[in-house]
Order: structure tokens, then sequence, then C-alpha cells
């Protein structure tokens, strides 16, 4: 074994709790029931089979769970530049908050009389986002990005439908986020994709092209998924407006702006905000997510319900609102991301948000301006809160974006987002936001360039990457191919 | 890369072989499957689904990315390739023959005029490479 395969600390192979598993093992005693307690539930619904639990004690539950989360990587161990998530990090006081008492303890059928500081909380959030966007309205209740992208759009098309008017479209750009189309099938549109052209923004006489009054609008995300200002937004919009159709703002990379520009004065009639992008709630695992849409007053009627007011001096939850989309959600949303959310906006202020903002866009453009020795970078150009690279420089040692990608693991860091946007072959896109140090950034570029002037030396190198991480190159075509959805107990 | 004379070959890097009949095969090209790399899972229109050209024919998973594939003629869908379906790899080893994915019978055949040729779309594609 070389020195470079030899990893670095105890290197557990964990199997599965189910492997763990020993015939009569548990981890506590449980009392055995008095006979003169008959079962509450009918022998009918009873199991006749044990269920097919694992039998484990505390300690091999805890080291089993304390393994796995070692092999994982988390923005509590580093830099973690996936381009397009905005994986800014999660302060641990918005946390505590999150657990007080008075929050974890509601329930969500309780009378509003009862909730009224909770109320009071998502109201004040509902303004917070208007004031943030440029908005009218907020509506709090989907329950992620994708969520909010579908409320935004049935939200247009009940607007549409009020007018008497089934418009079947909904223009889509080659750099939008991919859930943007499947937002518009969903809804019942056809996506047409709009070409960005050669300056990767939209152009007005591109949408004008394709805009007409069977199309329902146009959805865009700004700045777009190269990472760029999209400058002609304003005319864009008045384009889609003449013909009647709606803007759809993908409010997904709004880090860039907050603070700076409201989308709602670019004209965006409609746009979702991600919670655990934009305003540090946790994501994934960490999460669940949280994407309230915010709205300009022609739209406002068609809200979600039930929506939060304030009347007479107290906070409730109304639903009288006739010509609305209906309730999205059971419920009122992710209460718990929007304490987060609220906590973050209120530390921050709106100086501090803007000033987070200012450093998220500056942070991109230092890598891009240090990367740009080692990468080849299409659209070459000051970008926004992220860049995008590609392998160009590296393709003719035989080494592709996914090699580059794998062997920043063995530096200790989670990768930048590969392969997308699409509109860049091969895309390296780096988000590195405003929460890392300039000692953070030198150290992320140079472990970059490091690997940039080893593909050169040593090809080969980079192509046996990971050498250091706890699982090599999983075998993605065989899994998508064959996937294995239910794990074999017997 | 391989571009076969016999072939016509749309900006979206769909192939069309013309079938007796009016009837037409559609492919991805060479240059599609390798952009892609390799392909996990392929979605096919139904027998009898009518197609408008430009429309969404199916759609190719490849491990970087979902593919739209657009359909290069209007006209009703007469056959669909299952081979895909149980081995989507034949879209990468042989993307002009056994990874064929549909045939369509011609509503209008003048769409064809519209179609590059294969030293067109040589062409195309040399362009594309230097854009790069």
């Amino acid at each position: 074994m070389s020195t470079e395969e030899v990893k670095l600390g105890p290197v557990h192979a964990e199997p599965t709790i189910f492997q763990r598993s020993v015939h009569g093992r548990s981890g506590h005693s449980i009392r055995t029931a008095d006979p003169k307690f008959k079962p509450a539930i009918p022998g009918s619904l009873l199991r006749t089979r044990p269920a097919a639990l694992p039998e484990v004690s505390e300690v091999d539950v805890m080291r089993h769970f304390t393994r796995l989360s070692r092999q994982n990587y988390s923005l509590d161990i580093g830099m973690y530049p996936l381009g397009s998530c905005t994986m800014k990090y999660n302060p641990k006081v918005n946390e505590v908050l999150a657990r007080l008492d008075g929050f974890t303890d509601l329930h969500p059928l309780m009378d509003d009389d009862l909730a009224q500081g909770a109320l009071e909380l998502m109201y004040r959030l509902q303004e917070y986002l208007a004031a943030i966007g440029g908005f009218d309205a907020v509506t709090l209740s989907p329950a992620a990005g994708a969520h909010g992208e579908y409320t935004g759009l049935r939200i247009i098309r009940q607007a549409l439908e009020k007018r008497g008017e089934h418009r079947t479209k909904v223009l889509v750009p080659d750099t939008a986020h991919g859930t943007n189309p499947a937002s518009s099938v969903l809804n019942g549109f056809k996506a047409v994709e709009v070409r960005s052209g050669g300056t990767g923004i939209l152009t007005a006489d591109a949408v004008a092209a394709l805009m007409d009054e069977d199309t329902a609008g146009l959805m865009v995300t700004n700045p777009n998924t190269l990472g760029l200002f999209e400058t002609n937004l304003p005319e864009v919009a008045r384009v889609v407006h003449e013909k009647g159709g709606f803007v759809y703002g993908d409010g997904a990379n709004l880090n860039a702006l907050m603070g700076k520009v409201r989308p709602a004065d670019l004209g965006v009639d409609v746009m979702h905000f991600n919670l655990h992008k934009t305003f540090s709630t946790p994501h994934g695992g960490g999460g669940p997510g949280s994407g309230p849409v915010g709205v300009t007053k022609a739209l406002e009627p068609f809200l979600p319900v039930p929506r939060v007011v304030y009347r007479d001096g107290r906070y409730a939850m109304s639903s009288d609102y006739p010509d609305s989309i209906g309730r999205v959600i059971g419920f009122q949303g992710h209460f718990l991301v929007m304490v987060k959310a609220y906590a973050y906006i209120r530390e921050m202020g709106a100086q501090g948000l803007k000033s987070a903002a200012e450093l998220a866009v500056l942070n991109a453009n230092y890598l891009r301006a240090l990367l740009t020795a080692g990468y080849h970078l299409p659209y070459d150009q000051t970008c926004m809160h992220e860049v995008v690279f590609n392998d160009h420089k590296q393709k003719s040692q035989g080494v592709t974006t996914m090699d580059v990608a794998k062997r920043l693991l063995d530096y200790g860091y989670h990768p930048p987002t590969v392969f997308f946007p699409l509109v860049v072959h091969d895309a390296i896109m780096i988000e590195p936001t405003e929460t890392e140090s300039k000692q953070e950034l030198d150290a992320f570029a140079s472990a970059m360039l490091a690997i940039a002037g080893e593909v050169a030396e040593d090809p080969e190198r980079t192509k046996r990457a990971p050498m250091r991480a706890f699982i090599g190159r999983p075998d993605e075509v065989t899994a998508a191919r064959h996937p294995v959805l239910v794990y074999p107990l017997d | 890369m391989s571009v076969p004379q016999e072939y016509r070959y749309t900006e979206t890097h769909e192939w069309v072989k013309v079938e007796e009949g009016g009837i037409v095969t559609v492919g991805i090209t060479d240059y599609a499957q390798e952009q892609l790399g390799e392909v996990v899972s392929v979605e096919l229109p139904r027998v009898g689904d009518e197609m408008q050209k430009g429309e969404v024919l199916g759609m190719v998973d490849s491990q970087k990315a979902s593919s739209e594939v657009f359909a290069p003629v209007s006209g009703l869908v007469t056959e669909v390739n299952e081979v895909p379906d149980e081995d989507p790899a034949v879209l990468n080893t042989d993307p002009y023959d056994e990874g064929w994915l549909a045939k369509i019978e011609m509503e209008t055949p003048d769409e064809l005029d519209d179609l590059m040729s294969a030293e067109e779309y040589e062409e195309y594609l040399g362009n594309l490479s230097e854009e790069e």
C-alpha cells in the first residue's frame, strides 16, 4: 500500500444496522405485560410474525450512527461550494431559538388566540420577505423551492382562468433550474425552451420571438445558473406583460441580490424564496426546506390559504379568500424553518443582508479570478454569486470534470456542482457564499490549482481519485440502470 | 465521431432515416450519446401518439443529465424500440442502428427538407466544438 492509499484516522467498514442485529439483543429491558390487561388492539389487526427490526444494544446504535456521521461531510466540517445551492453556514443560535418550548409545543390545530406569538412571527416574516422582494403579499405555505414554483405557477394559472384564458405554454430559459420545466408540466403547461445565446443571458428579442397569447409567461432565475445577472430583465418582462403573460422569478439565487435590488422592481410578478438557501436554514437532512412565495397586487387574491393576517390588534389564520388556489400543504407549512429564517433576518438586519449579498458576489469573483489560472471559464465576465468553469483545459490529458470533483474529496472539500448548468458542457459550478473567509477561499483555490497542476504532470493519479475518501467511486451507472430499492432482509 | 451519410440530422442531434412508405426511423446521434455519457434510462412515446415537429418525443437520462429528444418531423408514432428499456446502454454502443428510438409515419414529408445532410451536420458539429 503506497503512502497515498493510507487513509487518515480510524476507518471502519460499517455494516448496516440490520447486519449488526443479534437475536435477543436489546438496548433496554422491556417489562412483560401484566396478564390481566388485554391488548386494546383487536387480534385481527395484530401481526402474526414479529417485525424485522434490528436487535441491537445502545452501544451498537451509538457506534453505528456516529461512525456513519464521520463518513459524512457537512458545513460544520468545511466549505461546501455546491453551485446553485447556496450552502451558507447555518448559525447555531437559530437552532436554539427553533427549540424554544413556545414553538415546539404548539399544536397546529390550536386556537389562534393561544398561538399569537407564532402567528406574529409568521406575519412579520411575510412582511420582511415582501420587503426584500418588493412584493405586496407573501405566503409561507410551500414546503420547499420546487413546491414554491408549483404554487407560483398555479397562481398564474388561476389568474389567467379568472380572465377566462386557458394558456398552454410557459417559456423556460436554457439556463434555468431543472425544476422549472417540471413545475410547468405539473401545472398543465408545456415548457418551451428559450436560448440564452452567446452572452449567457436572456434577450428581449429571443423572448419576443416565442411569447404569444397562448403563453402564460416566463420563468426566470436571476442571477441565472451561469451566475450572470439578467440585465435585460425589465425589457424582457415588458415583452411578456404586453402579451398578457406573467413573469415567474425563481428565487433560488436571491442571495446575490438581497438588499441590493428587488426582483419585483425588475418586472417579476411572482417569486419563490428558498429559506434553506438565502436565509441560512439547513438543507436536506438538517431541513426540511421552505419555499415562501411573494406576489404583486394583481396576483394577491389567488394566494393559497390559510393566510396569516393582522386584524383588530390580533393575529389570525384566514381562509376567507374566494379566488384563492386553496391549500397547498397540510396545516401551516414548515413552521420551525420559518423561525430560523426569521431569527436570521432579525440578526442580520437590513444592512447585514445587503453585506451578505455583496460578500457572496465578491467571494465568487475572487475565486473566479484565482481559478482562471487552472480552469477554462466559458463565459469570461464578472459573475454574481457563483461561477461556472469546465474541464476544457484538462480534457487533453484525459481528465474530466468528474475526476477533478473526485480528487477534491482527497483535499478535504465537498466538490462543486458538476454537469450543471447544461449550457456549459461538463460544467464545474462553484458557489462559495459569503460565509467563507479569505483564508478558506485561498485554501480551496490552492487545492483546485494543485489538482490542475497534477493533471498536467500525472493525470493517472487524478483519474484514480478519491484515494482518501471513505467510499471511492460508487458505480453510479449500474445503480441507475439496475437500482436495488428494497433491502433484502432474508 | 461517426455520421452516416444516408441519414438526415437536426440541430438538437437527432437522426432520421427514411424508410419505405413514408416512414422514418428516429434516434440520437453519436455526438449526442457522447455528450450525454452513459445512458441509464430511456422514455419513449406510445405507438399511436401524434407528434408535431419539435415536440418532445422522449427523454434520455444519463449519468450527467436528463435530455429531451425532439420529434424531427410531424406524424404518427407507428413503432417504438423496446431494446433501450431493457438495455439503455445500446444508445451508447450503437446509436445509429440497434439504439433507434421510434418510427414515425410522416404527415408532411416536406419537413425532411428542413433537416441537415450528413455533410451539413458535420460542419455544424465542427462549429460547435469551435465555440466551446
